[in-house]
């Protein structure tokens, strides 16, 4: 098992698994991206002053319903948006440079090189018309400039490496031949190949079943354990992030509501949201006739209230939510919470619950 | 496999036997030959001598089944007008066909793929415009409005091509030009409107996120499965040049097939017209089947399918 996942280290030996230890991995620093239409008449705010740090070996949660700005903060941190999206302001330091600031040709030598992203649907996400050895080596060859041979000959170890079975015959295979578990473990490979410090993937087990789901996820972690590798792992599900993540973001309407430790904003969120987020979650022994969901409707990112954008659904919103939107409140211990209410005393409370 | 082509030869045959009916039946309603064929004035008795030389004295159930029966043996019957075997004609004029067919092929795709991905690529600026208004222009200006102008322009006004005939390359220009401007239209709009869907995919989000140059995410990614079905229409399209170049032959006076088939509609030379149309559908049918396996061949997901 463990020779396996070794067996396609590039030659180059392993990097250190941070240059510097006390420098975050990727540092996102008040990151906007917009949706500008056309003639820019309207213009939709995806991610919206968004700021967060990931250390190298940690994972990150980021979660929020459809339509909260994940997945293009994900595009937006690889900088491949669609044509509408712009990136408006910001920083994204990433090993000490900024992305924002990269040239296209120096962004594409990050891309599948330094930072990989897996996508959600794996069925749709490889090539039909392409042999999977192909898909897998592409990257090795373009980034690393290696022969067919040699990255055919790493290709084959890379799926060994996802446990695929017997892989000297599936590189000759085309996608269509596997099922949905393998393809999404192919993507993997493709992620991996280059060994890269950071891997981003958006809700990567969403199309999976069930026990498909849980082998990717241990499949994720010790491949994470093995590189040093950063994860920031897109989700909706709660329970996924429980067992997975380190570190929780959650984003409201394209803005971070709350950050921090995982254990300590379960024990006690400091943002309604996140709290009604929890509280949705359905329990074993949970004997209620309903299930809790949060009520009203989530926002329309092209017409947000004025103030905070959670206020219209919140229960314990007052006056000046409505007016003006919250900043995003450090409350220490690595905590912020975009909300009036949020108090450095919360985190303080959260922090003794965390020790539980 | 097998099985999926032999019923599609079936249905291909079915479709060949509505069609000779078709022809068959409606050739005969524009006018009866013989008075084409005679002397002005020739006597009653010639035109009934002419009517039973050439079998049409007959019931036409007879004479469709004589032809059927003909035709599956391989003969397709003696032209009325040129007085020999209408596929030795056929045969003649379709090396003709086939050049002009194959040239304005080239033609269409050299125009009409690299425009298409442009326009793809670059959707919604000056090139796409650009693209749309030759799509516009290629699709309603008719070929004999095309070829006329051309003719105007190149032979009348500048000398430099001549306007009709054929022998030298020079011959083949205009017609070329003619039949596959509304060809290169229609698969400069199939390729954009086909590269766009793929562009959109998952696939090629993937590539990119590989961080691939755009060449190679355009190039190989996106073209091989953007260019499936414009290949298709290409396949079909070939057929359709050799068979519906009528017009374009006409107005160059290109000796081909489409020519024939005019010469054979003024003359009232059933068994021209007929063998024209007949060879004609059952290229479409061939080339169409051939579509499909080479379609195949390409796509691995529809080796699996039957």
């Amino acid at each position: 098992m463990s020779n396996s996942i070794h067996s396609f280290a590039s030659s180059e030996g392993k990097r250190p698994v941070a240059a510097i230890s006390n420098r975050p991995l990727l540092e996102l620093r008040n990151l906007s991206t917009n949706y500008i239409s056309a003639r820019g008449r309207r213009v939709v705010r995806a991610v919206d002053d968004v700021t967060l740090t990931i250390n190298a070996g940690e994972t990150l949660g980021i979660v929020g319903e459809s339509g909260s700005g994940k997945s293009t903060l994900a595009l937006t941190i690889l900088r491949v948006l669609p044509p509408a999206a712009h990136i408006v302001g910001g920083q994204m330091m990433f090993e000490g440079e900024d992305l924002v600031q990269k040239s296209d040709a120096e962004m594409r030598r990050v891309r599948g090189k330094r930072i990989a992203m897996i996508l959600q649907d794996p069925m749709a996400s490889l090539n039909p018309l392409f042999t999977v050895g192909d898909q897998v080596a592409e990257p090795i060859r373009v980034h690393e400039g290696a022969s067919r041979a040699t990255a055919w000959r790493r290709a084959i170890g890379l799926l060994k490496a996802v446990r695929i079975a017997s892989p000297e015959t599936r590189v000759r295979q085309h996608p269509h031949e596997m099922s949905g578990g393998m393809r999404q473990r192919i993507v993997g490979a493709i992620a991996m190949s280059c060994e890269p410090r950071l891997l981003i993937a958006d809700e990567p087990t969403t199309s999976l079943d069930l026990t498909i789901q849980a082998q990717y996820l241990n499949l994720l972690r010790e491949l994470q354990r093995e590189h040093g590798l950063a994860l920031i792992f897109i989700t909706h599900n709660l329970g996924i992030v429980a067992k997975m993540c380190d570190q929780l973001a959650v984003m409201y309407a394209g803005r971070v509501v709350e950050s921090g430790p995982v254990s300590r904003i379960f024990n006690a969120p400091a943002h309604p949201y996140t709290e009604a987020l929890l509280n949705s979650i359905p329990r074993m022994g949970d004997n209620r006739e309903r299930l809790t969901a949060i009520e009203g409707q989530p926002p329309n990112l092209a017409s947000l209230p004025p103030g905070c954008a959670f206020a219209p659904r919140c229960p314990v919103a007052f006056d000046r939510c409505r007016a003006e939107a919250p900043p995003a409140m450090d409350l220490g211990a690595g905590r912020t919470a975009r909300c009036w209410l949020a108090v450095p005393a919360a985190a303080e409370a959260g922090l003794q619950d965390g020790a539980v | 496999m097998k099985q999926f082509i032999i019923r599609r030869l079936g249905y291909s045959l079915i479709s060949l036997i509505v069609l000779s009916l078709t022809i068959f039946f409606f050739v005969r309603v524009t006018g009866d030959p013989a008075t084409l064929l005679v002397e002005p004035g020739a006597s009653e008795a010639d035109i009934a001598a002419i009517h039973h030389q050439f079998g049409l004295d007959r019931p036409l159930v007879v004479q469709y089944l004589l032809f059927m029966a003909n035709l599956a043996r391989g003969d397709l019957g003696q032209s009325f007008y040129y007085q020999m075997p209408v596929s030795e004609l056929y045969l003649s004029r379709l090396p003709n066909s086939l050049l002009l067919a194959a040239v304005a092929m080239s033609f269409s795709l050299l125009i009409g793929i690299p425009t298409g991905i442009l326009a793809a690529v670059r959707v919604g600026s000056f090139w796409d415009s650009a693209g749309k208004l030759f799509a516009l222009l290629g699709l309603s200006l008719p070929s004999f409005f095309v070829g006329l102008l051309m003719i105007l322009f190149f032979s009348v006004y500048l000398g430099w091509l001549p306007s009709s005939g054929s022998g030298t390359a020079l011959h083949l220009i205009m017609p070329a030009f003619a039949l596959g401007w509304y060809f290169a239209a229609a698969h400069m709009r199939l390729m954009r409107s086909s590269m766009l869907e793929v562009l959109g995919s998952e696939y090629i989000k993937l590539a990119r996120l590989k961080g691939l140059p755009q060449a190679l995410v355009i190039g190989k990614h996106a073209l091989k499965n953007a260019l499936t079905p414009v290949l298709t229409l290409a396949g079909i399209n070939l057929v359709l040049m050799i068979n519906v170049a009528v017009i374009v032959e006409t107005v160059f006076a290109w000796p081909g097939v489409g020519r024939l088939l005019y010469e054979g509609v003024s003359f009232r030379d059933f068994p021209v017209v007929q063998g024209v149309v007949i060879l004609g559908g059952a290229m479409i049918v061939v080339v169409n089947l051939l579509v499909d396996i080479l379609y195949a061949v390409i796509d691995p997901r529809i080796r699996l399918e039957t």
